[in-house]
């Protein structure tokens, strides 16, 4: 086995930039963080990257891996053995130094989301199957590597018409929640712009959480935007009701 | 730098800490309106180390086990911590923490279920009953989303990934904070009636460590250096349980879930050893005990390949283990090529968790600085001499809760605004600057590293006169070093210049800890020292706490408060509330050898 990796950094900001060689000693397990990080107390104090839990529970250290969003903290540098490893920023974020990129955009979307809304008081009764569905959501990690590689964002910039994947997840996990109230299918289909997604399923295979982002989340609030908005039959019953009953079809047990 | 262009904002309440602490208590201040909040975090927002929590929220709903009440709760908090707890923060703990938990659950966290439908909880070490709320063993990133989520619902001004250097009064109370946007270095000043400190712990200052990059102890060390007490800064938690091999991944948690869902410890010979060192409680033990105990294991030749013990948890079926522990599950299989359903794994301790910390009372967090509050980690009073796991996550509920009533009633009743003396805004601005002026000084990197190896030989998991003093010397020479250090490149997201700052105080922290470690010449809890091997009553009735001055630290001896006979009662029973009926045999999962 080779004694030493060869890492090929970005290196650089909003002006521009270029990818840097740097080697490092092999120690076995080392995933691409620690060799970044080796890099950074031996050959370049100044080298810009997040991180924090070293364990893929905080979602920080997402890049760029040899043309693969993915996690320095989860991924192996045996993987690349022999190669020489590329690490570059996430590209649909615009750029502040070196790895690090400017996220705000997706601070700014969480926000539209309208808070969790139940209707009554905990302790709330609800079955481990009730909520089997939606605490798939809550392994999300915020990586924003789904937003990464969602090409409605990265190579279309519709920022302004599509959530992206990770707030589909968001959404769908309330509407989702047995006890939420909230109506959001609105809002999934006007402002969140679900329509845009045409089920590439790209986010799904990045997601470092093995969340099925598109099959469990987006492809289920899709059905209900159809139903509520191109469901002849119950859009008479809703007109004649006033109020549509199966809106929220997961009744608390 | 001129102050009148340095960009600066005005709260009633400032928060510093986007954890579990921080959150919470800037939720609380924001709640009734009329109160201007802000909130700020080294990281991005949701990225903090809270989030790392995996096994639970320690509470006594009692779901599963009925007879739980908030004095079991109460009587295992004081046993854990050696009784040199603070006894009323530990009381108000117990009574609030049940609703505390309930509340997530309100604002949308979705905890594991009984079969009635209820918050599931499971058991852990040196809790009488069943008693963490979870959600796999992913508790503490639920926790941190749904107060993120419930923050930014709110009308609460984040800052993101600025970093704060120093605190600023106005005469003998707080005035306000100073820092720096890490993004591309511009000063930001705050001004503000009230601050609550939420800046978690200092576990970066060992080698072997369970932390992230941010427990660094910025908050404990700036707190100090404006005059605020700290106290019991000798107790460090060692979690028994971290990832041993690879190398690259040493340190790195095992949850005590998977002891809490049935693992059992082995050493190389096969040996269920914590039945020797623990009969009744097993690997479910205090971790300080089970801690020591692997330690002497591997002292004593009967270490795993790699110095540490086995834990196996194969004998449960590989479906439970991948629903109960799939964080656990996945992190050997990537990060180790083990998988846990099938094999044992090697475990050995690893530096988790400070007790000690910003001297806080127990009704408001109050320190001993007008306007200034402490909750979470950064705080000390409720966990003693080792912190029963679990009860951190409640603890920053609890008291992240009361810091922000506090911090809020506080700011309220000030009827003049506070003033900042310029002169100070400008020295800590040339202060922050002056490592651009040596680019060739110290490579904070290299220190810090030292200084790991330097707390990790000396004041680690076994303690003794001789190793304390050598250590001592050791960390003064650094610190000499530390005034040296260096930077180059520009103010842009700078990590080199950013670790100078983070150095800088765990430099100040360890020469505290290790003065309290050489002050308390006993055994206790957390801290074991091999020249004292015994737990000494007369020890048991003080505090060691730390005063900043010009000429060094001051350490002192303060009484421990001593309980109210109610309470002193329920801790002088021979077994906990509610387990009587089932002294002998065991309320917790049966285990079997
Ligand atoms: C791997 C792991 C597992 C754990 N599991 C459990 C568990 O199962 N149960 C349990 O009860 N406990 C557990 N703990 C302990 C618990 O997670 C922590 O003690 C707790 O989360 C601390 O929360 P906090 O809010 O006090 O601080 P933190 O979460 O550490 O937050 C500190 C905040 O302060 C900010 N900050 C720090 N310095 C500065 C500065 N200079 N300027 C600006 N901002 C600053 C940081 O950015 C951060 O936002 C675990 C800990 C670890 C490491
Ligand atoms: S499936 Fe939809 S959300 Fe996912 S990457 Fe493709 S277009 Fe984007
Ligand atoms: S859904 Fe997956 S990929 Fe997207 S932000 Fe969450 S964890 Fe990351
Ligand atoms: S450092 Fe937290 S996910 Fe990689």
């Amino acid at each position: 086995m080779a004694e030493e990796f060869v890492l090929s950094i970005f290196r650089g900001d909003a002006e521009g930039g270029e990818e840097v060689e740097y080697h490092v000693p092999r120690i076995e397990g080392m995933v691409v963080l620690d060799a970044v990080h080796h890099v950074q107390a031996h050959d370049a104090q100044d080298l810009a990257v997040r991180w924090n839990c070293k364990a893929a529970h905080c979602g920080s250290c997402s890049a760029e891996i040899n043309g693969m969003p993915k996690l320095m903290c989860k991924t192996r540098l045996d993987e690349y053995q022999g190669e020489t490893v590329h690490i570059q920023p996430m590209r649909t974020f615009p750029i502040i130094k070196d790895l690090v990129t400017d996220v705000s955009w997706n601070y700014e979307v969480a926000k539209k989301i309208p808070a969790f809304n139940p209707g009554v008081a905990a302790p709330f009764h609800m079955q481990q199957w009730d909520v089997d569905r939606i605490q798939e959501f809550h392994h999300c990690i915020e990586c924003f590597l789904c937003q990464d590689v969602c090409h409605v964002l990265r190579d279309h910039h519709e920022q302004d018409e599509y959530y992206g994947p990770r707030f589909m997840v968001k959404m769908a996990e309330f509407e989702m929640h047995p006890m939420d109230r909230a109506d959001r299918i609105p809002q999934i289909k006007n402002e969140g712009g679900i329509g845009l997604c045409n089920v590439t399923k790209c986010c799904t295979t990045v997601c470092p959480q093995h969340i099925h982002i598109t099959d469990n989340a987006i492809i289920p609030l899709k059905e209900r935007v159809a139903d509520r908005y191109y469901d002849p039959i119950r859009n008479f019953f809703r007109k004649l009701g006033g109020k549509d009953e199966n809106a929220k079809q997961e009744t608390p047990t | 730098m001129n102050i009148e262009t340095m960009e600066t904002h005005s709260f009633d309440v400032l928060v510093l800490g986007s954890g579990g602490a921080g959150l919470r208590a800037a939720v609380e201040a924001a709640s009734e309106g009329g109160v201007s909040v802000a909130v700020i975090g080294k990281s991005l927002l949701g990225k903090a180390h809270t989030v790392m929590a995996e096994g639970g929220a320690a509470a006594s709903i009692g779901n599963l086990d009925a007879p739980d009440s908030w004095q079991t709760h109460f009587y295992d908090t004081m046993k854990s911590g050696h009784y040199i707890n603070n006894y009323r923060t530990v009381e108000v703990f117990a009574k609030e923490a049940p609703s505390r938990v309930l509340e997530l659950e309100q604002w949308g966290a979705v905890f594991d279920r009984t079969p009635e439908g209820l918050i599931m909880q499971r058991a852990f070490g040196g809790h009488s009953f069943r008693r963490l709320a979870h959600i796999g063993d992913r508790t503490g990133m639920e926790l941190l989303r749904t107060l993120q989520y419930k923050a930014i619902s709110m009308d609460i001004k984040v800052f993101q990934e600025v970093t704060v250097t120093r605190l600023l009064m106005d005469g003998s109370r707080i005035a306000g904070a100073m820092g720096y946007y890490r993004s591309d270095g511009h000063f930001v000043l705050f001004k503000a009636k009230a601050i609550v400190l939420a800046t978690g712990g200092w576990g970066k200052l060992y080698k072997v460590t369970s932390n992230s990059w941010e427990s660094t102890g910025d908050g404990a060390a700036m707190a100090y250096r404006i005059g605020a007490d700290l106290k019991d800064m000798e107790m460090v938690q060692f979690h028994p349980t971290g990832m041993v091999w690879p190398p690259g991944v040493a340190g790195l948690l095992v949850t005590e879930g998977v002891r809490g869902e049935g693992g059992l410890l082995y050493n190389s010979e096969k040996e269920r050893f914590m039945v020797r060192y623990d009969p009744e409680r097993q690997e479910l033990s205090t971790r300080d005990v089970v801690a020591r105990s692997i330690f002497k294991e591997v002292q004593a030749g009967r270490g795993t390949p790699h110095g540490g013990a086995w834990l196996d948890i194969s004998h449960k079926k590989a479906d439970f283990i991948k629903q109960k522990l799939p964080g656990m599950y996945e992190q050997f299989l990537t990060l180790g090529d083990i998988d846990i359903t099938k094999q044992p794994f090697e475990v050995a301790p690893t530096c988790h968790y400070q007790m000690g910390g910003v001297q806080a009372q127990a009704e408001t967090c109050a320190t001993t600085i007008p306007g200034l509050f402490a909750a979470g980690e950064v705080a000390c009073g409720l966990h003693g001499a080792n912190r029963l796991g679990g009860n951190s996550l409640a603890d920053i509920l609890v008291f992240g809760r009361r810091a922000g009533i506090a911090a809020r009633d506080y700011a309220g009743a000030l009827k003049s605004d506070v003033t900042i003396d310029e002169s100070v805004v400008e020295a800590e601005v040339a202060r922050v600057l002056e490592p651009f002026n040596r680019p060739d000084g110290e490579n904070p990197y290299a220190i810090h590293e030292e200084l790991q190896a330097v707390m990790s030989a000396h004041a680690a998991i076994v303690r003794s006169e001789d190793d304390l003093k050598v250590g001592l010397g050791k960390v003064l020479a650094l610190q000499e070093r530390g005034r040296r250090m260096g930077t180059s490149g520009s103010r842009v997201y700078n990590p080199g210049w950013h670790a100078v700052f983070d150095v800088e105080n765990m430099l100040m922290l360890s020469e505290l800890i290790i003065r309290g470690a050489l002050e308390r010449k006993e055994s206790r809890g957390g801290h074991w020292r091999s020249d004292f091997p015994d737990e000494l009553p007369e020890m048991g009735k003080w505090n060691f706490v730390h005063q900043y001055s010009a000429d060094g630290d001051r350490v002192q001896r303060v009484p421990v408060p001593e309980m109210p006979p109610v309470l002193a009662e329920i801790c002088a029973r021979p077994v906990a509330p509610g387990r009587e009926s089932a002294a002998g045999t065991s309320q917790v999962p049966p285990r079997k050898g």
